[in-house]
């Protein structure tokens, strides 16, 4: 056996643990190409089904474009709430005792765990039109808010929390030492220090907001022009058999999430390269 | 310091505020009139579907996800290959992308008048508007986790104990399967759970792909859609209940993995 | 001849790190593969395993030729720097595990595991995980699993490298003391010259990629190849063109044949021997060891001058 080994295996053959080199990027690439690129890939080229004018037409529409706007717009207030409340939210966790802190801290993942349309659900319920508190925020933006607050909670919460744990206090002692107060600290030696986690948090956020669907569906009310997100146009259009149109508007959401996930590993490989 | 109580006091309140309040209005308002209600509600023919439905998407999409997610992390982790940056823009890309624009791509490539719709037509294969293609819809939109939490593992752990077992005689599925799996096997459980979450979630992808036909394409969050156009408040917040309860469960599992893991 | 080296070139892509390698490792024997970093010695170590693959050469063990042989069908065992513990498994289990995949009958393997962990004194702790042992404990486990399956040839990398020195020093003893019971052809990798020079039988000493010297202890010492070996082995000093170990320095009370004029600069108590350092008229410098009693009876003080001549001294021809 051992003999019949040597003869038949050629030089390459010695390394891997999945037997052989090319099996285990190949499967993978495989699986990923028709799950994912398959199904990208035609959003991309039945965009111009019509040709590039149709293209153009369909994401200057001024429905779509008023989508867009909306979506944008949402999702930078959103991110910017976040990095605050985030971080806030982080900070107490991570230097703050009290009781129940562990029960906080486990709901924080709730909105990674509930289904978006029962956030919607309940978000409608506590400050929709039956609100026992009085405050109706449906079919307004503020509601759109809302949601995409919630859905977003956790990323920036969860990128920080971890930094600020294995934050060096000497840092913040010796920044003491030499007369600087809690304010300054914070602004001069943490925040510098929590930024590219904050960052991470706010690119994946921003990301999850610009898509997000369920959440936004029953509380908004759709209303074009002042309620209707980029997603909702698109199943609108989806739903009024204008594939063009949905296509091209995706096309534009699509390029806007790679621009994301290129530019978010790009800089999480530089901040590697000068930790480790 | 009252600058700490302060802190600690604008976290709470954000959170009670944007997360418990809300969910805990929802349990209150769904059991307000009775236990009964929300049983009859839960038990109807189109609701049981609902729940089976959902649980076969969970069937499916969790176990394919999580064999495949530990190959690409072994792939991506392992060996040099041109286009790994390539797979791994892929994978970020299933996190970062709109589930209608998920949706409307299967559409595109299964529909009737998608690629493959004639051929999949004369085949007399139904994907969209049938479970398949949900199936499908909840393969993309689940894919990052098993992967995004087996590579660091992976990382971490370095070859040497592989390297050890195949001195000591393994080869490399015995290997895998003695030494790898098990040094990666928290890493895998927090997939699964995320990923059975996220499943369970899904609602905009399949939105577009089901058709959401009531006792046939029509799972438990869609059903919660369904219940709340219909002006079927009840139904709609059991339904959520149903589903927040999965929820907490997974959250739960969660927990109790990380206890165990220490 | 138990394992034989031939030719063997390793290069990682711009990086030569092994060049041409010959090494004949006789049955039975405790070689060590000596040298400082980035020599090539674990690189040969491993290609011996079978976890590099040489670019050039061939390599054999026992008469066979293994050149491109997965590790798995090698027959050897192999001890790592940082244990590779299988951290999920008990310690019996990991010492059990090659015997697993030969599906040997449970029986024999309890028997065998028992018989391994008598061997390295870790009787008492086969039920506990690897994370629950010191660094020694670990290591002797590792042993124990290597030499399990009964290996044609036990291979170490850098086996104490890991551990805190009275550790290092009580496992090197140890392992020469396995050796003797066992008799398995054993080769380790140190960068430690003092271990090596301890523990081996036999030394081959690498720079470069290439092997300078190969001998036992004493001819490495006493008898070098050239600059490297004999500054890499031991200390020494270089006057001129010549080469003079410590010891070999005479200090004389007055200048002599041979004997050239210096200043004490130190005078350093090292417990059971002295280190008298100077400073020759040239401005070389260098120190001589003596034991407390050479060093009683000399009592020189620093700034002193003295008269110091080399007893022997070594010159390599250009």
């Amino acid at each position: 056996m051992r003999a019949e080994a040597a003869v038949a295996a050629p030089r390459a053959l010695l390394r891997s643990s999945l037997g052989g080199r090319w099996l285990g990027p190949g499967v993978a690439t495989l699986y990923l190409s028709i799950i994912v690129l398959l199904p990208l890939a035609a959003v991309v080229t039945r965009s111009f089904d019509r040709g590039l004018g149709a293209f153009w037409r369909a994401v200057t529409s001024p429905q779509a474009v008023a989508a867009l706007e909306l979506t944008l717009l949402l999702s930078v207030a959103v991110v910017a709430i976040n990095a605050v409340t985030g971080t806030l939210i982080a900070w107490v966790l991570v230097r703050d005792e009290f009781r129940g802190k562990g029960v906080v801290n486990s709901l924080i993942d709730l909105p990674f765990a509930l289904p978006t349309i029962v956030a919607g659900l309940t978000l409608l319920a506590l400050y929709g039109p039956k609100s026992p508190l009085g405050v109706n925020v449906a079919y307004t933006r503020i509601g759109l808010l809302l949601a995409l607050l919630f859905v977003t909670l956790p990323f920036v919460v969860r990128a920080v929390q971890p930094v600020l744990l294995e934050l060096d206090r000497e840092m913040e002692e010796a920044a003491a030492s030499l007369g600087a107060g809690d304010p300054t600290i914070f602004r001069r030696i943490v925040l510098p220090n929590l930024l590219p986690a904050i960052l991470s948090g706010v690119a994946l956020g921003f990301a999850r907001s610009l898509g997000e669907f369920g959440s936004v569906v029953l509380i908004s009310g759709n209303i074009p022009f002042k309620t209707e997100v980029a997603s909702v146009f698109v199943f609108g259009q989806v739903e009024s058999n204008n594939v063009v149109s949905a296509a091209a508007v995706s096309v534009v959401l699509l390029v806007v999430s790679l621009v994301l996930v290129a530019g978010v590993t790009a800089v999480s490989r530089r901040g590697e390269r000068r930790a480790g | 310091m009252r600058a700490r109580y302060a802190l600690r006091f604008a976290a709470l309140g954000y959170l009670a505020l944007l997360l418990a309040l809300p969910v805990a209005v929802v349990f209150v308002r769904t059991f307000g009139d009775g236990l009964g209600a929300v049983w009859s509600s839960i038990t109807t023919p189109e609701a049981l579907h609902a729940f089976w439905l959902t649980c076969v998407m969970v069937l499916f999409a969790v176990p394919a996800n999580t064999v495949f997610g530990v190959i690409c992390a072994l792939a991506l982790v392992r060996y040099e290959f041109r286009g790994k940056s390539a797979l791994n823009a892929c994978i970020d890309l299933a996190f970062a992308v709109s589930p209608v624009v998920i949706g409307l791509s299967l559409l595109l490539v299964y529909g009737r008048l998608g690629w493959f719709g004639d051929w999949l037509t004369d085949a007399g294969i139904r994907v969209i508007f049938a479970p398949p293609g949900m199936v499908l819809a909840c393969i993309f939109v689940s894919l990052p986790f098993v992967v995004r939490e087996v590579a660091p593992v992976l990382r971490e752990i370095g070859t040497d104990q592989e390297q050890a077992a195949s001195t000591l005689g393994a080869s490399p599925w015995q290997t895998f399967w003695r030494v790898t799996l098990p040094a990666i096997r928290w890493g895998v459980a927090y997939g699964v759970v995320l990923t059975t979450a996220r499943v369970l979630g899904e609602f905009g992808a399949i939105s577009v792909v089901s058709g959401k036909l009531s006792g046939r394409t029509e799972t438990l969050t869609l059903r919660v859609e369904e219940r709340f156009q219909t002006f079927d408040l009840t139904g709609a917040y059991a339904a959520s209940v149903v589903l927040a309860v999965m929820a907490l469960a997974t959250l739960l599992a969660m927990n109790l993995m990380k206890r165990g893991e220490t | 001849m138990s394992i034989s080296v031939q030719g063997v070139t390793k290069r990682f892509g711009d990086f030569t790190a092994l060049r041409d390698v010959d090494l004949e490792v006789r049955e039975g024997s405790l070689t060590a593969l000596l040298g400082p970093s980035g020599s090539g010695k674990s690189t040969l170590l491993r290609a011996i395993a079978g976890l590099e693959l040489p670019d050039e050469g061939r390599i054999l063990i026992e008469g066979e030729d293994q050149t491109v042989m997965p590790p798995r069908y090698r027959e050897v065992g192999f001890v790592f720097q940082h244990y590779a513990a299988f951290k999920h498994m008990i310690v019996r289990d990991n010492v059990a595990f090659g015997m697993k995949i030969r599906k040997r009958p449970k029986r024999e393997i309890a028997a065998r595991v028992d018989e391994l962990l008598g061997l390295v004194h870790l009787g008492p702790f086969g039920l506990r995980y690897p994370d629950q042992l010191s660094g020694g404990q670990r290591q002797r486990m590792a042993l124990a699993r290597a030499l399990a399956v009964q290996p044609k040839v036990l291979l170490l990398d850098e086996p104490f490298g890991a551990l805190d020195a009275r550790v290092r020093k009580e496992l090197r003893a140890w392992l020469q003391k396995l050796h003797d019971e066992v008799h398995v052809t054993t080769l380790f990798v140190t960068h430690d010259q003092e271990e090596a020079m301890e523990v081996a039988e036999q030394i081959v000493l690498m720079d470069e990629g290439e092997i300078q010297q190969i001998g036992g202890p004493r001819d490495l010492y006493d008898s070098p190849a050239n600059e490297f070996v004999m500054s890499f082995i031991g200390p020494v000093t270089r006057v001129g063109d010549s080469y003079v170990r410590p010891h070999d320095f005479e200090i004389l009370p007055a200048l002599e044949d041979g004997a050239r004029e210096a200043t004490v600069t130190r005078v350093i108590y090292l417990g059971f021997e002295v280190r008298v350092q100077f400073a020759l008229r040239d401005g070389t410098e260098a120190w001589v060891q003596l034991t407390r009693l050479e060093y009683e009876r000399l009592k020189v003080d620093p700034g002193q001058t003295v008269y110091v001549r080399p007893r022997q001294s070594v010159s390599f021809a250009a």
